[in-house]
């Protein structure tokens, strides 16, 4: 072969080391491949969630209908607080291109401020997080369930379903904004007793209502839920606080690790090690994984939000 | 550890300044924004059957994927990355993501029939 030598040449230093295949540096190369991964693990709970979704299309929870408060505002605003929170990470997600960009100057003092208000918006989007659970864990109205775990929520004949809350049905009068009074099976049993106007209606889209003889029948084996928990859900199917519980959370804890690397990074700025090193690419790949956080968030607000 | 931080990624320089993040934040935000607003008023027409679901929830799909978009290709810079490296992150995703989803939606639509008869 006359071209054998040459051949061997070639790829001596093809494969001699201290080339960048792809034009990216390890690390960040290393970060994309787990971003990689990572993304067909949150594909796999989004999935599932579909999957029960699909099952379950009778009395799956319309999300509009569970989380509906807003701070500090009464009555019911759906989807507002959502919208606000993607609204803190997509900000956040700006000022962490800011700090990377600013890097790729050599700006220190950029990079400090950018990365700084990065922490900050990440932080606010926790505290959103932790607002949210709060409610969808406290409940809003309660519901019963039902002997076959079916949940039905209180209503009075006439009042085209609107569901009626357990504290007023208990006390008589309307419940108060942010109570979370606790009642028991029996208070609501004896009440329900004494109006007799009261009936059950089913969740979903069809909102079929009971009669009254109905009602009291399903009533013998009511049991009463207040509130969320990966046991039971007042707002209908368990399998939906489940997966909001393990989807926003395995969300929310990228969010607080991705916090705690950016913080460590933001330590190392300040401290002057890129500086000395003369290039910014850690910000970049810390960067990488923050804006993966926020891509998560843009499918979850969707897929449990809107659709 | 001195590897690395000798050799940086090549660079690839992004449109100068800062204005293309904030214009990249601009579409993101109006988006959203329209994603919101049709949740909230869920227009009548938007609401016949399309692809087996509703065209609204058609639209939110697409919207969602123009984000995404715009969050990988820009503020991640994959768009401005060499075009193997670009391949080999979005392939498998392109791929699996797709089947995973048809797979599972349905068989629970499935076994959804099979527990109401």
């Amino acid at each position: 072969m006359a071209n054998g030598a040459a051949l061997e040449q070639n790829t001596s230093a093809l494969w001699g080391g201290g080339r960048q295949p792809f034009g990216a540096s390890y690390g960040k190369m290393m970060m994309w491949f787990f971003l990689l991964s990572d993304a067909l693990t949150f594909s796999g709970f989004l999935t599932a969630m579909g999957l029960y979704r699909f099952k379950y299309e009778e009395t799956w929870p319309i999300a509009e209908n569970v989380f509906t408060h807003f701070p500090m505002l009464h009555g019911e605003h759906p989807l507002l607080f959502v919208a606000l929170m993607t609204f803190i990470l997509i900000l956040s997600s700006v000022t962490m291109v800011l700090a990377v960009n600013a890097g790729h100057k050599n700006n220190h003092k950029g990079v400090v401020l950018w990365m700084g208000l990065t922490i900050v918006g990440g932080f606010m989007f926790l505290g959103s997080q932790a607002w949210e659970w709060y409610h969808f864990i406290n409940g809003d109205k309660g519901a019963i369930q039902l002997e076959d775990n079916t949940i039905v929520y209180l209503t009075k004949a006439g009042s085209e379903g609107k569901i009626l809350s357990v504290y007023e049905l208990v006390t008589g009068v309307e419940k108060p904004h942010g109570d979370h009074t606790e009642f028991s099976t029996g208070d609501v049993v004896s009440a329900f007793g004494l109006n007799t106007d009261v009936t059950l209606r089913y969740p979903g889209k069809a909102e079929t209502t009971m009669t009254r003889e109905e009602a009291v029948k399903a009533f013998q084996t009511a049991k009463l839920i207040q509130g969320a928990s990966l046991r039971e859900n007042e707002y209908g199917n368990v399998l939906f606080a489940d997966f909001f519980f393990f989807v926003t959370g395995f969300h929310g804890t990228h969010v607080f690790s991705g916090v705690v690397l950016n913080i460590i990074i933001f330590i190392n700025v300040l401290m002057g090690t890129y500086k000395q090193r003369g290039h910014y690419e850690m910000v970049e790949k810390v960067g990488l994984y923050w804006h993966f956080v926020d891509l998560v968030w843009v499918f979850v607000f969707t897929f449990f939000y809107l659709v | 550890m001195s590897d690395h931080s000798n050799n940086p990624s090549e660079h690839h320089d992004g449109p100068e300044g800062t204005a293309w993040i904030w214009k990249v934040f601009w579409i993101l935000l109006a988006v959203t924004t329209v994603e919101v607003a049709l949740g909230i008023i869920k227009p009548e027409i938007l609401l016949s059957q399309f692809l087996g679901t509703s065209l609204l929830n058609v639209i939110f799909i697409v919207l969602t994927l123009a984000k995404a978009y715009y969050i990988v290709a820009e503020f991640m810079h994959l768009g401005h990355e060499r075009k193997n490296f670009i391949w080999t992150i979005t392939l498998p995703i392109v791929i699996l993501i797709p089947y995973l989803t048809f797979v599972l939606l349905t068989e629970g639509g499935y076994m959804g029939v099979l527990m109401n008869q």
